[in-house]
């Protein structure tokens, strides 16, 4: 199994595009996770009187109506981002695996009742789901954002994962398994899901991008990540009243968003087109 | 239909699992007396069996009756909804138009110079774009045309100032100036999507011997990409309305909040803004039901367009 994710890896490195993306998300994480040792205290105010100052020596950036380094928050805000959209994408691809997983291997009215609450939930549009689940609390802990971002997120997996488990239940390494005395927990997890690993592993490179940007939304929207803690979208929010005086201080999270996300789902492509050639 | 079903029974468990009282927030800060509280659960059926309550709601939606909205009490939600329906009809239906249009004649065009600068250049262009948060790039935009040129209006849908005597030209003019912004920021970040399935899709059929042998008979090139590859390269492009409407609802939500448009993405904006549970509910299952009679009319389409699916 890692053997061959190693080889779509690899090869999904083969493409410029694929490369670009790779390096812009490795270059992202490790600048997000390390520059905040390089930089300023994004929650420090050096000189509130000074307001926010146009990008520029010291600031390159500039810095917001409280006089807060951008550059900072940006890179503050990128973890807070990178971190709920990897583990939401984790939980999601999770569940998928698991739900396609059972669907897929039981068949009979499990597999029907599942594959219905799936196009049920599928014809809702994401968002719409989020808004209902979020709008409930006053103050969202980071934790049940994620929660609700994976919850939201596996819908699509899921068919992926039930489709290849219903072509493979049948095939011989299966039978064989079930002959040595294998349950169907081992030969899901062991003999089966292991076969999903490339298409799972698309689904969540590609996944990711649409979590950073519904969680930019949400936090847009005032509902995601709240503040003091920074994340691009509320970043985008608090910077709404200083469009015309400042406009820096929403233009470059928004960049780091439209970034991070070219790059993931640039990569996500290479990895697509890598597992299946002709897609390409 | 059991789609619509299974919809139904999903937004009423999310509605029912969600912790805290909703008259709490219907009283705001106010000390609610014991009657009070019994009263108001009366009045919203609270205090009914949570069956009773779910057979309420499902005929009181296939009715149109989605309850009554606690930030505009005692306004029905369906009234809200068909208040803002117009605009938002009109942002999306011009969107459409554009994304198709555009998204269509790029794709083509891409076939067409396949591998090439252009090509290339337009596919870097189209993601990049994708991956724009819309809300972004409509603040970007209101800055750059609305605020730094002075060219275009920035929010609403009309001209407050308009005198009540201005003719229908003006009207129109000044609709469509204030549709220019919110129209072209939903365009631009889901074109992507139109643009690379044609692409994909003429691309496969210019390989195939039917155009191979058109262009043995002397076809002239145009003739031949437009009457005999075109046609067939058309079917996934309108598949792709099911899976494009969600793109565009989700976007509106954020875009129509950006430029104050009085659309439904607006109200579902506010609605969450308030905390107005009904009204978020009432625009999920408005667009839910928008999602699925996207994917009826794609197969419509495709009925009318495939004599192979007409004949099958």
């Amino acid at each position: 199994m890692t053997g061959s994710l190693w080889r779509l890896l690899l090869r999904a490195l083969t493409s410029p595009s694929g490369r670009l993306g790779a390096i812009v998300i490795a270059l992202l994480t490790l600048f997000v996770f390390v520059a905040p040792w390089l930089l300023p205290d994004p929650s420090a105010m050096p000189d509130l009187l000074a307001g926010a100052l146009p990008p520029g020596a010291g600031h390159p950036f500039g810095t917001d109506q409280l006089n807060r380094d951008v550059l900072s928050r940006v890179v503050s805000g990128g973890q807070i981002s990178l971190s709920v959209a990897g583990l939401a994408v984790l939980l999601a691809v999770t569940l998928g695996a698991l739900v396609g997983g059972l669907a897929g291997f039981y068949g009979g009215w499990l597999d029907s009742a599942l594959m219905r609450l799936v196009d049920g939930a599928l014809a809702i549009p994401r968002l719409f789901l989020l808004l209902l689940l979020v709008a409930v609390w006053e103050q969202m802990p980071l934790g049940a954002l994620v929660l609700v971002l994976g919850a939201t997120g596996w819908f699509a997996t899921s068919r992926i994962v039930r489709g290849e488990v219903l072509r493979l239940r049948s095939a011989e390494f299966v039978l064989a398994a079930t002959a040595l005395g294998a349950g169907p927990g081992r030969i899901i997890l062991r003999h089966l899901l292991p076969n999903v690993a490339g298409p799972l592993l698309v689904a969540a490179t590609l996944g990711v991008g649409d979590v950073i940007l519904l969680e930019a939304g949400l936090s847009y929207l005032g509902i995601g990540v709240r503040p003091p803690t920074p994340s691009w979208g509320s970043m985008i929010l608090d910077a709404r009243p200083l469009l015309t005086t400042a406009p820096w201080t929403s233009i470059f999270p928004g960049l780091a968003i439209a970034i991070t996300v070219l790059a993931v789902n640039l990569f996500g492509d290479a990895l697509r087109g890598a597992l299946d050639p002709r897609s390409a | 239909m059991l789609t619509f079903l299974v919809i139904t029974v999903l937004l009423f468990i999310l509605m029912r699992l969600t912790p805290g009282d909703p008259l709490q927030r219907l009283a705001g800060d106010r000390q609610v007396s014991a009657e009070e509280a019994a009263a108001l659960r009366q009045r919203f059926g609270i205090d009914q069996p949570i069956a009773t309550q779910f057979r309420a709601f499902v005929t009181g939606a296939l009715a149109g009756d989605l309850g009554v909205s606690i930030e505009h009490y005692p306004m029905p939600v369906s009234t809200l909804l068909v208040s803002r329906l117009p605009a938002s009809l009109l942002l999306g239906g011009t969107v459409l138009l554009l994304t198709f249009g555009f998204g269509i004649a790029l794709g083509v065009l891409q076939a067409v110079h396949r591998g090439r600068r252009l090509d290339r250049w337009l596919t870097r262009a189209s993601l990049t774009l994708y991956a724009m948060p819309s809300f972004w790039l409509g603040l970007v935009l209101a800055w750059y045309f609305g605020i730094r040129l002075h060219l275009l209006p920035v929010a609403q849908m009309h001209d407050p100032l308009l005198g009540a005597d201005a003719s229908w030209l003006v009207r129109v003019g000044d609709v469509v100036r204030h549709l220019i912004l919110p129209a072209v920021t939903l365009t631009a970040v889901s074109i992507a999507a139109v643009m690379h399935y044609q692409r994909t899709a003429l691309l496969e059929v210019l390989r195939l011997d039917f155009v191979l042998a058109a262009r043995a008979r002397g076809l002239p090139e145009r003739q031949v990409l437009w009457r005999h590859a075109w046609r067939n390269a058309l079917f996934p492009v309108v598949g792709l309305f099911g899976l494009w409407l969600p793109i565009l609802v989700s976007g509106s939500v954020f875009v129509e909040q950006v430029f104050n448009w009085p659309g439904l993405g607006h109200l579902a904006a506010d609605a969450v803004s308030a905390r107005d549970y009904p009204v978020i509910l009432g625009t999920a299952m408005l667009v839910s039901a928008q999602v699925l009679l996207g994917g009826v009319l794609a197969d419509l389409a495709y009925y009318t367009l495939d004599p192979r699916v007409r004949h099958a």
